[in-house]
C-alpha cells in the first residue's frame, strides 16, 4: 500500500515510497463486545467521534480541515451529520485551536480538538503545558478543562521526514496534569479515544498515521471504552520483556515471533498504551518475571519516554534483572527522509538486541 | 469561484486611504472582493489619523461637548466610587506590606481602577471574565472579599485556590471569574472558547478577556481575535493601554495606532476609550456588550490609562521613567479623584465622607490582613491534589514517600505554620 512501483527498463522495482518496515497484526476483537465490523484506523477512529458527537450534545469537534473530512478523513461525514456548529474548520493557528479548546472545556463542552500532524503541536504547547495541564491545579480544583482531547496524527509513515514524521509524546509526559495515549490499531483506537473524550482531565491522543489505512481488523461496533492508565500485554512470555506504543509494538509481534523460532526465546510484548500516568504496576511484574527488559520507541533516543521507564524499572526490579535495561529508539537525530530505514527503531536492531540480552552474561 | 460580496467592507462607504484610487471595475477573488486600481500606491498608516479617544467626561469630572452621561442610579454610582478608592487603599497597604517582606510579590492597580471597576460595573454575572493579573478590581466589585484577597496573598489553608499560586493569582468560580496565570494572554484564546461554547448551548451571555498592550504583542491575542472573528464568538477583548510593559514603553511595543486598529485587520468592531473616566468605560463596554450578543461577534475595547505604579514589587520603575511623568499622571489624571470630584459636584459624596471611608477600608484592610497573616498554610500533603481529578498511582507513591520523609525529617520544615500533615 505504501509502495508505489516504478519499474526501470531492465523490470527492477524502485520504490517511490517507502514500505512499510513492520506487517500490521490485526488484533482479535474482545468476545464480549460483541458484533464487529471491518475497519481500519482513521474509520475507527471516525466512528470513535461519532459515537462521542451522538451521545453528548455538548461535544464539538474541531481543527484544520476538519470540515470536509479531515486530512486523513478521520472526520468524514460529521459535519454533514452534526451540523457546523458543532464539526467546524478553525483557521490556521494550533495555539488558538488549543487555547480555545481549553476555553470551550472549561465552559462545559466536550472540545475535541485536532492538530493536523503532531509535528506542528509546538505552537501550542504554551497553552498545554501552562494553561490545560495547570488548569485544575492552580484553581483549586475551583475549574478543570478535563473535557478536552487532543488529536494529532504521530509517527513514522515511510517518508514523512523531519515534518510529519514527529514523536513528541516525551515533552508532554514531562508535563503534570496531562495524559497523553497512543493506540496500536484500531480497536484501540477506538476505545481509548472514547476513554480520553470521557476522562475529566486534557488528554492528548496521538495516532500512528501510518496504521490509518494500513491496519485493518474487526472492530466492535457498539460502545466501549478502554481503560487508560493500563497497559496491555498483548504476547505472553518468560525470557524478555518487550515495551513500546503505537506502531513499534507490530515490530516487537514481530520479532517475538522470529525470536521463539529462530533463538527459542520467548518474548512478553507490552503495549504501553497511556505514556502518563504509565502502570508501572504491569510492566515491573512482567520484568520481575522475566529479568530482561528493553524499551522501544521510533523518537530519539536521549530522554524519550524509554529513559523513564529504564530508569523506573532499574529502580524497582534491580535484583530481578538478569541485564540492563536496553532500549532501542531512533537516533538522536532529527527524522530524516532517506535515511528512514537506518534511523527507525527496526525488527534487525529489534533482535539484535534480544540477543544482547540474552547473551549478557 | 467568486466569494461573495465580504462582510465587513460590502456596504462600506468609507475606504482606508483616499490616495488609493478605485475604478468601477469588479476585483473578486477567493480571497477578497473589491474593486480594480490602476495607482500604483502604497496604503501608509503613518498617514492616517489615529482613532479618537471616547470619553464623556474631563479630568474634573465634568460632561464635554455632546458627550452623555451613560445611565447609572446614584447608589449604584457611589459604590463604584467606594470599590474603586477601596482598590485603591487596598493596593497601597499590600505594596507596603511586600516591602515589609510580609507578603513574597504584590502588583498594584494604581491609575487604572476606573479601567477596572467600570468594565466589571458594566457587565453582567453571567459574563465570564478572563482576567490577566492587573484586574482585582473586577473581583472586588463582583463579591470578592478582603479575607479572599488576603488569604490567597498569604497562602493560607483558607485560600480558596489551596495556597497554590503566587501572591495576586486569585480565582473565584462563584463570581465566574477565572483563574489568573502569570502567562500573558494566553487567557485569550480561552475566553474565545468560552464564548463559542456559550454562542451554540443559547446562552445569553458574553465571555471578557483582559489584557495589557504588551501582551497584546503576543501570538496568543492575534490567534484568538482572528478565531472570534471568523467563528462568531461574543467576546469582549479589553485592552487596559497603560503605557508600559515593565520597562518596555509603547514605543518599543508597537509602532502602529495602538491596539484599537489591529481589530481592523480581523474585521472585528472595535473602540478607543478614555480608561480613566470611568463614565466612558462603562458606557463602552456597556455598548459592546449589546453589540457582541446581539450579532453574536467579538468587540475590542482598548482602555487608554496610565499604570502609575511599578510593574510589581520586583520592578523600580524610577530605573526607565522619570517622578514628574509618575506625578504628572497621578495626580492631573487620577480615575479616583476624577470620580470624587464628579460625585461631590453631584452631592453624593464629600470630603467628610471620604475621611470617614478612608478610615473605615483601612481599619477593614488591616483587620483582614492581620487575621490572613496568622493563619497557617495548607497541609503539606494538598501539594498532590488537583493534578489530575484523582491521584494517579505515581502520586500516590510520591504522597506516601514525602509523609515519610517528613516523619523523619519534619523538624526541619517549620511544620508548625502549616495545617497537620495527614
Amino acid at each position: 500500500m505504501l509502495c508505489r512501483k516504478l519499474l526501470s527498463r531492465t523490470g527492477s522495482l524502485k520504490c517511490v515510497r517507502n514500505a512499510a518496515h513492520f506487517t500490521y497484526q490485526p488484533q482479535t476483537p474482545p468476545a464480549h463486545l460483541g458484533e464487529t465490523n471491518k475497519l481500519n484506523m482513521f474509520q475507527s477512529i471516525n466512528n470513535a467521534l461519532d459515537i462521542a458527537l451522538a451521545g453528548d450534545d455538548s461535544a464539538v469537534v474541531f481543527g484544520e480541515d476538519v470540515a470536509f473530512g479531515g486530512v486523513f478523513r478521520c472526520s468524514l461525514g460529521l459535519q454533514e451529520k452534526y451540523g457546523a456548529n458543532r464539526v467546524f474548520n478553525t483557521p490556521l493557528t494550533e495555539q488558538g485551536i488549543i487555547g480555545f479548546g481549553i476555553g470551550a472545556a472549561a465552559a462545559g463542552s466536550t472540545a475535541i480538538a485536532e492538530i493536523q500532524f503532531a509535528d506542528y503541536i509546538f505552537p501550542g504547547f504554551d497553552q498545554l503545558v501552562n494553561e490545560a495541564a495547570k488548569f485544575r491545579y492552580r484553581s483549586g480544583n475551583e475549574y478543570n478543562c478535563g473535557r478536552l482531547t487532543v488529536r494529532a496524527p504521530w509517527g513514522a509513515v515511510g517518508h514523512g521526514a523531519l515534518y510529519h514524521s514527529q514523536c513528541p509524546e516525551a515533552y508532554f509526559a514531562h508535563c503534570p496534569g496531562l495524559k497523553v495515549v497512543v493506540p496500536r490499531g484500531p480497536i484501540q483506537a477506538k476505545g481509548l479515544l472514547l476513554s480520553c473524550i470521557r476522562d475529566e482531565n486534557p488528554c492528548i491522543f496521538f495516532e500512528p498515521k501510518i496504521l490509518y489505512r494500513l491496519a485493518a481488523e474487526e472492530v466492535p461496533t457498539g460502545t466501549y471504552t478502554i481503560p487508560l492508565s493500563q497497559a496491555e500485554i498483548v504476547r505472553q512470555g518468560t525470557d524478555i520483556t518487550m515495551i513500546g506504543w503505537g506502531t513499534v509494538v507490530h515490530v516487537l509481534l514481530e520479532v517475538a515471533a522470529m525470536a521463539q523460532e529462530q533463538l527459542g526465546v520467548s518474548c512478553e510484548v507490552i503495549d504501553l498504551q497511556t505514556i502518563v500516568p504509565y502502570d508501572a504496576q504491569t510492566i515491573e511484574a512482567s520484568v520481575k518475571k522475566t529479568g530482561k527488559a528493553m524499551v522501544v520507541h521510533e523518537a530519539p533516543l536521549t530522554q524519550g519516554f524509554g529513559a523513564e521507564i529504564a530508569a523506573r524499572l532499574q529502580e524497582k526490579c534491580f535484583l530481578h534483572l538478569e541485564a540492563p535495561v536496553q532500549r532501542v529508539a531512533g537516533w538522536d537525530t532529527p527524522f530524516p527522509y532517506i535515511y528512514e530505514p537506518f534511523y527507525l527503531p527496526d525488527k534487525w536492531r529489534c533482535l539484535d538486541t534480544v540477543k544482547k540480552l540474552m547473551d549478557y552474561m | 469561484m467568486f466569494r461573495p460580496a465580504a462582510r465587513l467592507l460590502g456596504s462600506c462607504t468609507r475606504q482606508i486611504s483616499t490616495k488609493v484610487t478605485r475604478t468601477s471595475e469588479r476585483a473578486d477573488h477567493p480571497g477578497s472582493s473589491t474593486v480594480f486600481t490602476d495607482d500604483l500606491v502604497f496604503i501608509n498608516p503613518r498617514e492616517e489619523l489615529p482613532v479618537p479617544t471616547y470619553r464623556v467626561t474631563d479630568r474634573s469630572g465634568n460632561v464635554k461637548g455632546k458627550a452623555k452621561l451613560p445611565d447609572i442610579p446614584d447608589d449604584k454610582l457611589v459604590e463604584m466610587y467606594r470599590k474603586m478608592a477601596l482598590l485603591s487603599k487596598m493596593d497601597k497597604i499590600l505594596l507596603q506590606s511586600q516591602r515589609q517582606g510580609r507578603i513574597s510579590f504584590y502588583m498594584t492597580c494604581s491609575g487604572e481602577e476606573a479601567a477596572v471597576v467600570g468594565s466589571a460595573a458594566a457587565l453582567e454575572m453571567v459574563d465570564t471574565v478572563f482576567t490577566q493579573y492587573r484586574e482585582v478590581g473586577v473581583y472586588l466589585w463582583r463579591g470578592f472579599t478582603l479575607d479572599n484577597v488576603m488569604n490567597q496573598c498569604f497562602a493560607t489553608h483558607k485560600d480558596n485556590t489551596k495556597g497554590r499560586q503566587m501572591p495576586i493569582h486569585y480565582s473565584a468560580k462563584h463570581l465566574n471569574i477565572q483563574t489568573v496565570s502569570s502567562t500573558l494572554a494566553t487567557q485569550v484564546p480561552n475566553a474565545v472558547g468560552y464564548a463559542y461554547s456559550n454562542r451554540i448551548s443559547g446562552r445569553d451571555a458574553v465571555s471578557v478577556a483582559f489584557f495589557g498592550e504588551g501582551a497584546a504583542s503576543e501570538g496568543d491575542v492575534h490567534a484568538a481575535m482572528n478565531m472570534a472573528a471568523t467563528l462568531s464568538c461574543p467576546t469582549l477583548f479589553i485592552c487596559r493601554n497603560n503605557g508600559y510593559a515593565i520597562s518596555t514603553s509603547t514605543k518599543d511595543q508597537y509602532v502602529g495606532d495602538g491596539i484599537v486598529v489591529r481589530a481592523v485587520g480581523y474585521g472585528i468592531r472595535c473602540i478607543r476609550i478614555d480608561g480613566n473616566d470611568v463614565f466612558a468605560v462603562y458606557a463602552g463596554v456597556k455598548a459592546a456588550r449589546a453589540l457582541a450578543l446581539e450579532h453574536s461577534c467579538p468587540v475590542l475595547i482598548e482602555l487608554m490609562t496610565y499604570r502609575v505604579g511599578h510593574h510589581s514589587t520586583s520592578d523600580d520603575s524610577t530605573a526607565y521613567r522619570s517622578i514628574d511623568e509618575v506625578n504628572y499622571w497621578d495626580r492631573e489624571d487620577s480615575p479616583v479623584g476624577r470620580l470624587a470630584q464628579h460625585l461631590i459636584t453631584k452631592g453624593l459624596w464629600s470630603t467628610d465622607l471620604e475621611e470617614s471611608y478612608a478610615k473605615e477600608c483601612r481599619k477593614e484592610i488591616m483587620t483582614s490582613f492581620a487575621r490572613a497573616e496568622s493563619e497557617r498554610s495548607p497541609n503539606p500533603l494538598w501539594v498532590f491534589d488537583d493534578v489530575y481529578d484523582s491521584l494517579s498511582d505515581h502520586l500516590v507513591e510520591q504522597r506516601r514517600e514525602m509523609r515519610e520523609h517528613l516523619e523523619k525529617y519534619g523538624e526541619n520544615y517549620s511544620l508548625d505554620k502549616y495545617m497537620p500533615v495527614e
